[in-house]
């Protein structure tokens, strides 16, 4: 396999945006990218979107976002693994370079949560609708039952879930493309709103439009640029039972674990060389298992941890500097890329703010459903 | 819920219908083709037991369109005795009333309604015992 790097990053700001259409995201964090690489022409296209069909009755956007973007008849073709839709496009793009496919290839991530679907019901649809969604459940149940399981098995405390929610906001509040740039307090996520219990409204990520892009390029295309290089070392992925109930353990997800051992194996590092890491804190709970399953703690350890602050920007390992999906906002089929791009800017120096101090690996974890599938990626600066 | 989809499944939600591996004896519920544990693709139709435990639970505060008159509602993950987990409202009880480990019976009850002339859609609950 060749080596592959990212030469260029781009995103919109998430949030609510209201004035902007599905195709007008895409096609501004792609020119975002593109201007940021320097690059003349692009050799191909993966476009990660979870359910634009229900969000906006919108499908075929391979083609829509090459034909908006002004780039075909070059291949483009949208990939789909619920909220790891992005992170499974990159994993695409970066096989079609390491396999001599292309030279330059753009991989992106888009979604549009809120011109009006039902997004409780369109979320719903990534968990099992025979026997799961059919009973009634809704995502933030799901991790609800992860949650409690977890309180009951570990001693995680309700105080340690909030901590997540705390240290996102604080990092979200550094970041000018977050949605919710402002900070929260303990008090605040305990005694939000319920939505299921015992996760409140601030346990949970928000409902987001949005799009980032990233540029991978083979060693041939990225030679020349004046800019730090930024390599992908590793890739895995894997997938788990599509319902919660049928997993042994509903308190470790499987899928982030394997895929973040075949991604260090094939990086040939541990989890201790990880120097930071943008995992999926789709709810606070998500951020303490992925954690754990990852490797970066003992299983059962993700709450004191976390309530310590060794996974803040000072911390051990700091963990979702860009805020996360919590802070910075979670359109779910772009949240896969948008964490390449922070992760490509902390380790370019780019962070502004919410820079960590001289990064050399970073990792970039996404999931789709409760867990049912799972990316990771590994980055190093050369 | 469209009509072909509900019927199809009626064997698994009216009756807790579900295929044990004649190889390793594993029960899935819904029943497959292939079993999960060995990978046999022989089965004979069984039966979840009746009643089974709570393994952990939530109340949904904020549900999707099928079921927003119904919240707050409690769901669980319940583990019959014949080993089989599945996903499940419990009803006739209070929040607070439940707890990982408690006892549970599975009962026959209406889930939801297409629309208002519609099937009626019907399935497992679960209640206290």
């Amino acid at each position: 396999m060749r080596d592959v790097y990212i030469i260029g990053v781009g995103m919109t700001k998430f949030g609510e945006l209201w004035s902007k259409s599905l195709r007008d995201i895409f096609v501004e964090a792609a020119l975002a990218a593109i201007d940021d690489a320097g690059v003349e022409h692009i050799d191909s296209m993966y476009v990660g979107s979870m359910t634009p069909g229900l969000f906006v009755g919108q499908e075929h956007i391979g083609a829509l976002m090459a034909d908006y973007l002004g780039v075909a008849p070059i291949p483009a073709v949208r990939v789909e693994s619920a909220c790891c839709s992005g992170g499974m496009a990159l994993r695409l793009g970066f096989f079609e370079v390491a396999a001599g496919n292309s030279e330059i290839v753009l991989v992106g991530g888009v979604e549009k949560m809120n011109d009006g679907a039902d997004v409780t019901y369109a979320l719903a649809t990534a968990a099992d609708q025979e026997y799961e969604v059919y009973q009634g459940v809704t995502f933030p149940g799901l991790y609800a039952l992860i949650a409690r399981a977890h309180m009951v098995h570990y001693g995680t405390t309700r105080k340690q879930l909030a901590a997540v929610s705390v240290k996102n906001h604080r990092n979200g509040a550094l970041n000018p493309n977050a949605q919710f740039p402002k900070e929260v307090t303990i008090d605040q996520v305990i005694n939000a709103t319920l939505v299921a219990d015992p996760l409140t409204v601030l346990d949970s990520s928000p409902v987001s439009d949005g799009a980032a892009c990233v540029i991978l390029a083979s060693a041939d295309a990225a030679k020349g640029l004046q800019k730090p290089l930024v390599k992908i070392i590793g890739s895995g992925a894997a997938t788990d039972t599509i319902a919660l109930h049928a997993r042994e353990d509903i308190t470790t997800l499987k899928a982030v674990k394997v895929s973040g051992e075949r991604a260090y194996k094939m990086a040939g590092i541990k989890p201790s060389d990880v120097g930071f890491a943008e995992v999926h804190d789709c709810f606070s709970i998500a951020e303490i298992c992925i954690i754990e399953d990852l490797g970066f703690v003992e299983k059962g350890q993700g709450g004191p941890f976390t309530e310590q602050g060794h996974t803040a920007l000072d911390g051990k390992i700091p963990i979702n500097t860009s805020g996360g999906l919590k802070s910075k906002g979670h359109p779910v089929g772009a949240t896969g890329v948008a964490q390449a791009v922070e992760v490509v800017e902390q380790l370019r120096g780019e962070a502004g703010k919410r820079q960590i101090k001289g990064p050399k690996i970073g990792l970039a974890q996404n999931m789709g459903g409760s867990g049912a599938s799972s990316v990771v990626h590994i980055f190093k600066a050369e | 819920m469209p009509s072909p989809r509900y019927r199809r499944e009626m064997p698994q939600r009216y009756r807790l219908e579900a295929g044990k591996c004649k190889k390793c004896g594993k029960i899935s519920f819904p029943p497959r083709l292939i079993c999960p544990a060995c990978g046999s693709k022989d089965f004979e139709k069984t039966k979840l037991t009746d009643y089974g435990k709570i393994v952990s639970y939530t109340t949904i505060r904020v549900a999707p369109s099928d079921f927003a008159t119904q919240v707050p509602y409690n769901i669980a993950i319940v583990e019959s005795d014949n080993g089989v987990r599945v996903t499940t409202q419990v009803v006739d009880c209070k929040p607070e009333d439940l707890e990982i480990g408690k006892r549970v019976k599975f009962v026959f009850r209406k889930l939801s309604a297409e629309g208002h002339t519609g099937i009626i859609c019907y399935g497992y609950k679960a209640v206290p015992v």
